[in-house]
């Protein structure tokens, strides 16, 4: 009788009955053949692995994490309230200790849906880690969250949304921004100026393999989540560094997935990218099971796996190593950086362009934000969108300190409303969020 | 007229049906020894009055294969399984002769790596060496494509008495429980295979031809020659019979529970308009997980005879039975001894049951009428408490399409049966407390012959149909066909109607009750390859619902 080593817990939404079109990678056949799988391989009746019924996500779960423009409901489908769904109703389980650990197999994706949602970016449009994080944060109180995502994209929706914010630190691994969408997760892509060096993105050079995966998690990754201390540590596990995936240029394996996350252990993972429906996700979404719960997965090898094929080059090694060495000399510098980003009290202003590729929509931002070494930092974001709305965001952090909170409501007071769509105040202290029209 | 017989643990219950109702109804002890006598005198005993010519059907539910499993007495067979990439297989060992071979097939149904002939020819001659009789084969994703299992058996035939297929089993996925069950139905074969010859034989001594039907786990019959392809199918038939026994008092168009309070447990079960409910995957008791249809039920540590204590001043009830109640010579205080002592049950040595629920009495501070009702309303508590706790996790179980998150069916039952021997004394109680419509169902005490004896044959098909590969298989009917790229969802639905005729009429339904037919799943996904479409994948399941034949449950209705 199989029994896993302790309690872990599973969602399983394939959602099918959705998706953006027929032929889209993102559709109702993605997760199939993993459900075939997992009930092929009796999953749901090992002892310890416990299945959940996903949760909806409310529109005040959303508020948390978004501005959706002009509302949630506009932004969001079904699915999208029930893939979030899931990971909450894994959260809940994991913070509530029925089980030790959690997996959300769910779709849609989230993590290019950025704290400003206009529509859909990269097949998503809510950040179903990030709403899940911000719930975690108000409903149990944790302080100090790590999300690493590895992805074969950049996360540049959660990079975006935990951009100022200390408190949670976000490492992404992914294929290098130059050859693949969206473009960017460079390494001197740090963070805000109050929250230097808690963004670590470490981009791959395309051909990158199991070997390179785990060297930069042992050497960067691992060390990095030692120092920072988490309260708990979130995955996003896109599956697309498969060397079997359509949309990528990479050479993972299902036994490198499960490999990486038995050294990362993380507390929840998410499902998000993965469009190798047929040769990878049903061995690696087993293999991500199977290590999760502490059980064996060495039988878990894709049919077709052949490791000499596969082999990364030593020149590829080279670079990795060097990218991973840069990181952690970004790491050990943070504090300096933080030093270095602007006086307390001073404001900084950025300026930023943002395609939606999904909804072919064009963004320009303009944001703001208070200087702060007590707090992340209030800031206030101006978004114009086409076509679309004008609004401005003002966010208040978790954390906020007195000085940092007035500062918001200065900014949300004196916003001229002539000017604007829709006003809007996210108070993360108070949990509250209001809108002006 | 109808034959219906249910062995128990205690008692073999049997009745004689006619359309204007009940003409006889038998109780004797069951021989846990020689459950053939048991059959027969149950048969002799109905039969004293009435000329055998005029039986038209006979559908008998034993605890043969159940006893079997649960004393280990099965004959030891052989097992061998090809897994391919995933689990490691030994993880589902059945005994000793079990071998994990190679050979693969994918979730597709594709062959990812060959057959080994020779490690297959040289497992058989160990096996055959080692006096095995029977066979199970079990591939890994065999429902997708049985090759593997068909070539495997055409090596081992010529070894073995029978050989015995996974993807005979069901069309659900789950490799485990595909092996257990495989396993099962070669352990369980010789046994069923005698045992209902023996009865066919004798009853056809007595006059009676027509064809025997056996109960099924899942509250559905077949007839003994369909039996002999899956016999474990009958494993656990007990608990379905008593359910099917009340369905003719069931709400139409709601909810009802059903509660069979026996002496050492009480079984759950819900019906749906007047339709039971099914396990999602298959049996499951435990540790024990099958691919067996069966009807959803919950055996709860509870009854008349659980042995009744007191730990820190709080009363506790069950789980286990130390024998009967006191009033009935047994040695320790039971919830039965309670209703002695209340006065709702006349049977029984009254003085014995006060001397047992005095002994509680005195450890709660009680009196012994005060502590008697104490013990009569905390066993209803537990009961409906655990009842109430399965409707919750049924109602949170997992859902995977926006659809059914969205129109997920909510049960909430109307109305409470109560079957078993106390069921009468616990009707008035339960409805006093919980405010739900309660009823003891008439002629509870052989309700489950009753069930038995009126149950449908059910079944069901699982298609599976792949546009880009060409084919549409129903691998457990032994069916595939090649399809055209326009296949068509109204295809599919048409060939699984005919295919479940085909089935049903097979294991002995009458073709007057094959109406029942539901769609139980359908889903239809588009094959994509680099961005453009290759294909449709179809997948339904149709099933003949479990229910009661025609012509009878207004007259049992009635009766109540």
């Amino acid at each position: 009788m199989l029994k896993s080593s302790h309690k872990t817990g599973l969602v399983f939404f394939p959602a099918f009955d959705w998706a953006i079109d027929p032929t889209h990678p993102e559709r109702e056949e993605r997760l199939l053949y993993t459900q075939d799988q997992v009930t092929e391989e009796g999953i749901f009746d090992i002892q310890g692995i416990v299945e959940y019924k996903p949760d909806l996500v409310t529109p005040e779960d959303i508020q948390r994490t978004h501005f959706c423009v002009p509302d949630e409901r506009t932004v969001t489908t079904e699915s999208h309230l029930i893939s979030a769904g899931g990971a909450k109703a894994i959260a809940n389980a994991v913070m509530n200790k029925e089980v030790k650990n959690g997996f959300a197999l769910v779709r849609p994706p989230g993590h290019h849906s950025m704290r400003v949602s206009h529509g859909g970016r990269g097949f998503c449009h809510i950040n179903i880690e990030a709403v899940m994080v911000e719930y975690i944060r108000s409903k149990f109180g944790l302080k100090r969250i790590a999300v690493v995502d590895t992805d074969c994209h950049h996360g540049d929706g959660t990079n975006d949304i935990f951009w100022h914010d200390p408190d949670v630190l976000f490492i992404s691994l992914h294929q290098d921004g130059r050859t693949m969408y969206p473009g960017t997760g460079f390494p001197g892509e740090l963070g805000g100026p109050n929250a230097k060096g808690s963004n670590l993105n470490i981009p791959l050079p395309p051909g990158t393999s199991t070997e390179g995966y785990l060297y930069v998690i042992k050497n960067c990754v691992l060390p990095v989540l030692e120092e920072f201390k988490p309260d708990i540590i979130v995955n996003s596990a896109g599956q697309d560094n498969h060397y079997t995936d359509p949309l990528t240029n990479m050479n993972f394996s299902a036994q490198g997935y499960a490999q990486l996350t038995s050294m990362l252990k993380p507390d929840i993972a998410v499902l998000e990218g993965g469009y190798s429906i047929e040769g990878a996700l049903p061995y690696v979404n087993l293999g991500i099971i199977l290590a999760m719960a502490g059980l064996d997965y060495s039988g878990v090898i894709e049919p077709d796996y052949n490791p000499d094929r596969l082999k990364q080059s030593v020149s590829l090694t080279d670079k990795i190593k060097k990218t991973t060495d840069q990181i952690m000399g970004y790491w050990n510098q943070r504090d300096q950086m933080r030093e270095a980003a602007g006086t307390p009290g001073d404001i900084l202003i950025r300026h930023r362009e943002v395609f939606y590729d999904t909804d072919n929509i064009f963004e320009r931002q303009k944001e703001k934000i208070r200087i702060c070494r007590d707090c992340g930092g209030s800031f206030e974001v101006d978004s114009k969108a086409t076509p679309g709305h004008h609004i401005l965001g003002v966010h208040i952090p978790i954390n906020a300190c007195d000085a940092c909170k007035e500062k918001a409501y200065e900014f949300y007071d004196k916003a001229d409303k002539t000017k604007y769509h829709k006003i809007y105040l996210q108070d993360r202290p108070k949990d509250y969020y209001e809108v002006k029209q | 007229m109808i034959l219906g017989l249910d062995v128990g643990g205690t008692h073999t219950d049997a009745v004689l049906l006619s359309s204007s109702g009940i003409q006889e109804r038998v109780k004797v002890p069951t021989d846990p020894d020689d459950l053939f006598k048991s059959v027969l005198s149950g048969f002799s005993a109905l039969l004293k009055h009435t000329d055998p010519e005029q039986v038209r059907r006979v559908v008998i539910s034993t605890t043969l294969t159940t006893n079997a499993i649960v004393q280990k007495t099965m004959a030891p067979v052989g097992m061998i399984v090809s897994a391919g990439p995933g689990i490691d297989p030994e993880h589902f060992r059945t005994g000793r002769h079990y071998y994990a071979v190679g050979g693969s097939i994918n979730h597709r149904g594709r062959e990812k790596a060959p057959v080994n002939e020779m490690e297959i020819q040289d497992i058989a001659r160990v096996m055959q060496k080692a006096g095995i009789e029977y066979v199970g084969v079990v591939s890994k994703f065999c429902v997708r494509n049985p090759s593997h299992e068909i070539l495997i058996k055409r090596i081992l035939n010529k070894y073995f008495k029978k050989v015995f297929l996974g993807h005979h089993v069901s069309g659900n996925l789950n490799f485990p429980r595909r092996i257990a069950t495989t396993h099962l139905n070669a352990s369980v074969f010789s046994l069923h295979k005698n045992f209902f010859q023996a009865v066919e034989k004798s009853l056809e001594e007595m006059g009676i031809t027509v064809p025997i039907q056996i109960l099924k786990a899942d509250g559905g019959t077949m007839t003994l020659s369909a039996s002999m392809i899956f016999p474990a199918q009958t494993v656990l038939s007990g608990p379905a019979a008593s359910i099917m026994g009340a369905i003719p008092h069931a709400p139409a168009g709601q909810d009802a529970i059903v509660l069979d309070i026996g002496g050492t447990t009480t079984d759950i079960a819900f019906l749906v308009d007047k339709t039971p409910l099914l396990e999602p995957v298959g049996i499951r008791r435990g540790q024990y997980k099958s691919l067996i249809r069966s009807l959803r039920t919950d055996s709860k540590g509870i009854g008349g005879d659980s042995a009744l204590r007191v730990n820190d001043g709080k009363l506790t009830i069950g789980p286990d039975r130390l024998g009967p109640a006191m009033a009935f010579g047994g040695p320790g205080p039971t919830p039965t001894d309670a209703l002695v002592v209340l006065g709702l049950m006349d049977e029984g040595d009254k003085d014995k049951a006060r001397e047992g629920i005095r002994q509680i009495a005195a450890q709660l501070s009680m009196d012994d009428r005060e502590a008697a009702d104490h013990i009569f309303r905390s066993c209803c508590n537990i009961i409906l408490k655990k009842t109430f706790e399965m409707i919750d996790r049924l109602n949170s179980k997992p859902v995977y399409t926006v659809h059914d998150f969205l129109e997920g069916y909510k049960l909430s039952p109307a109305k409470i049966l109560l079957l078993g021997g106390p069921a009468r004394f616990f009707a008035e109680k339960i409805e006093d407390m919980y405010k739900i419509d309660t009823l003891a169902v008439p002629e509870s005490s052989v309700a489950n012959a009753i069930g038995a004896a009126l149950a449908r044959t059910t079944c069901e098909v699982s298609l599976n149909a792949d546009t880009e590969q060409g084919i549409v298989t129903a691998h457990e009917e032994d069916f595939a066909e090649p399809i055209s790229k326009t296949f068509s969802e109204d295809e599919l639905v048409e060939t699984a109607y005919t295919l479940l005729k085909e089935k049903a009429e097979n294991a002995g339904a009458d073709p007057d009750n094959i109406d029942e037919v539901e769609v139980v799943e359908f889903q239809e996904f588009n094959i994509v390859r680099n961005f453009s479409p290759r294909g449709k994948i179809f997948r339904t399941k149709m099933q003949l619902k479990p229910g009661l034949i025609k012509g009878y449950e207004s007259v049992l209705s009635t009766n109540g």
